[in-house]
């Protein structure tokens, strides 16, 4: 037994080292004074101070956040409503295409959907004139798309989980369908939103490809500035700027789970001291 | 008058729930694969956009249907995309049991750990699924350049003489995959292992089976579910990969993916990158009906 834990342990460090072994070493080099990143020259804020003169970084982080605000805000208004569909709205016409529809954007190669995205703006163009420009607008869209999925799955899998008493209580004592969802359920899944409003934003501020596809001209996101800076190679003010935007998400991501197990033990024991 | 008006209510709001994501998903999800497979039917032409109509509205309506194999027999004259697919389905095969490996005794070990270990490493695994994962892949291109902190440490424990050339090679992008898609495999897994009852271990345990038949036995089937999920989550979406073997790989790495986007994006031929995205597609229908078939079970195990 104790040879088999000390193999269990080992796998886990090891494993974990890989996963983070390289971000840690990114952000120590992103205080190195020098240009080179294998030279250590000593401590310096000097690339992060070079990325506020940056306007062209910052036009685009400010981009970037516009776009993930807006259709994380749609997607999971969109991706709650197909998760209730899915789980309360029993059999309806098409149900077997609607499952497959919100599965296939959680893993379809992202050059396919971009690809398939742009194709169906520049149709609408030439067919009813709209979009008439590719740019905040298209890239919204596409994002609102994919991210939708990820938000209904994480709804769904609540909403599979929330106690259906409460709901049916509520109907039989004559609620309308719209008043429980919006009293009873919402509520319950109120947690589920918020967890998939999260992770609709990251997904918007970290996509690459199908913004690259779905983009039009002067409407840059945070991501297309950064690959066209890293595909030259190692670049020290982008070693700063990862650095940021890595210590605000893990920060935030470490806050939401802890402030979400809280909440979950409290739900339990209230939970069980009304039994 | 006061029950029908309330019905009226229920209906539309239960259309409501139904259609509007119904209805988005339909018009921006299947419509443009629609369009895809139609555009790789047609000329390419130098225009905005850059390829002939198939239905020519303005003359002729539904009339007149150009129709062209060309792309397609294009795809198939030349080598280069052959041996792309070939080496996409290679690479994504093999980073994918990489995964497995790596990640199946990861989540295994995550089972074990006590309550508040267990949180803690499970929290470890999101969270790169947060972090960027274009800022994720780009680390690796200093730990793994001439001068970087891999070759750093060979020389130093003496293993090699020179620094080795690893980044911008085939082992950086399967290292790159690996990295990325880990997390992926490990979630599945964990949920799979989670669940499995122990007495059954220690019966069989109690009636002699050594702790490998155990294993192969009891273990192994009964993960069999997130073995499947995880191995397609890290499969399909490394197939049509751009990012990585652009950034990690070799001027010479032939993915599907970085063909379909210099295709589209230097070469500006519509048509081609249409038809390359419409055999992709093919290749995929299978694993893709297939993790559908696991969604909707797993979703209607849950329903129950």
């Amino acid at each position: 037994m104790r040879q088999r834990s000390t193999f269990l342990f080992t796998t886990l460090a090891f494993g974990y080292a890989f996963l983070y072994l390289p971000i840690v070493i990114l952000m120590v080099y992103s205080f190195n004074d020098s240009r080179i990143q294998s030279v250590w020259n000593g401590f310096s804020l000097r690339w992060y101070a070079s990325l506020l003169d940056n306007a062209q970084v910052i036009d685009a982080a400010l981009l970037s956040l516009q776009i993930a605000l807006i259709s994380a805000t749609i997607a999971t208004v969109l991706g709650t409503l197909a998760g209730l569909s899915m789980t309360h709205m029993g059999r309806f016409k098409g149900r077997l295409l609607f499952t497959g529809l919100i599965a296939a954007p959680l893993i379809m190669p992202e050059v396919i959907t971009g690809l398939s995205l742009l194709l169906v703006f520049v149709s609408t163009e030439q067919l009813i004139g709209w979009p008439e420009s590719r740019g905040t607008m298209t890239i919204i869209i596409a994002h609102i798309t994919f991210s939708m999925a990820f938000v209904a799955v994480i709804v769904q899998s609540r909403l599979s989980t929330v106690d259906k008493s409460l709901e049916e209580a509520a109907m039989d004592l004559g609620g309308r369908p719209y008043r429980v969802a919006i009293d009873v359920t919402l509520p319950l899944i109120a947690p589920a939103m918020v967890a998939g409003w999260l992770l609709a934003f990251t997904l918007s501020l970290d996509d690459l490809v199908i913004a690259s596809f779905v983009s039009g001209p002067g409407a840059n996101t945070l991501p297309m500035v950064i690959f066209s800076k890293v595909k030259l190679g190692v670049a020290p003010d982008i070693n700063a700027l990862a650095t940021l935007i890595i210590t605000v998400i893990g920060i935030g991501v470490v806050i939401a789970g802890f402030v979400m197990q809280r909440r979950e033990r409290a739900r339990i024991t209230e939970y069980q001291a009304t039994r | 008058m006061n029950t029908r008006y309330s019905e009226m209510a229920d209906k539309a709001w239960r259309s409501f729930v139904i259609y509007l994501p119904y209805v988005w998903l339909l018009l921006f999800f299947l419509t443009p694969f629609l369009i895809v497979f139609k555009i790789s039917f047609s000329d390419p032409v130098i225009a905005q956009p850059p390829f002939t109509p198939l239905f020519d509205w303005a003359r002729s309506g539904l009339s007149a249907v150009y129709i062209t194999f060309d792309n397609f027999l294009f795809l198939f004259e030349d080598d280069l995309y052959w041996l792309s697919y070939l080496k996409s389905v290679r690479v994504a095969a093999f980073s994918t049991l990489c995964c497995l490996l790596i990640g199946y005794p990861m989540a295994y070990a995550i089972t074990r750990a006590d309550t508040t270990a267990r949180n803690i490493l499970l929290l470890l695994v999101i969270l790169p699924f947060w972090t960027s994962f274009l800022l994720r892949v780009y680390a690796w291109m200093g730990m793994l350049s001439t001068h970087g902190l891999i070759n750093k440490g060979l020389l130093w424990m003496g293993f090699i003489d020179e620094p080795m050339k690893l980044l911008y090679t085939d082992f950086a992008v399967y290292l790159g995959i690996v990295y990325t898609y880990l997390p992926f495999m490990i979630l599945p897994l964990y949920a799979a292992l989670q669940k499995l009852d122990l007495s059954i271990h220690e019966a069989a345990s109690d009636l002699g089976a050594t702790p490998f038949r155990v294993f192969i036995d009891i273990t192994l089937p009964m993960s069999a579910t997130g073995i499947i999920a995880g191995c397609l989550l890290v499969f399909i979406p490394a197939i049509g990969e751009y990012v990585i073997p652009t950034l990690l790989g070799g001027s010479d790495s032939l993915m599907i993916g970085r063909q379909l986007f210099n295709e589209f994006f230097e070469n500006r031929d519509w048509p081609v990158a249409s038809a390359v995205a419409t055999i992709l597609l093919f290749i995929l229908v299978i694993p893709i009906m297939l993790f559908q078939r696991y969604q909707i079970t797993a979703g209607t195990n849950v329903n129950e």
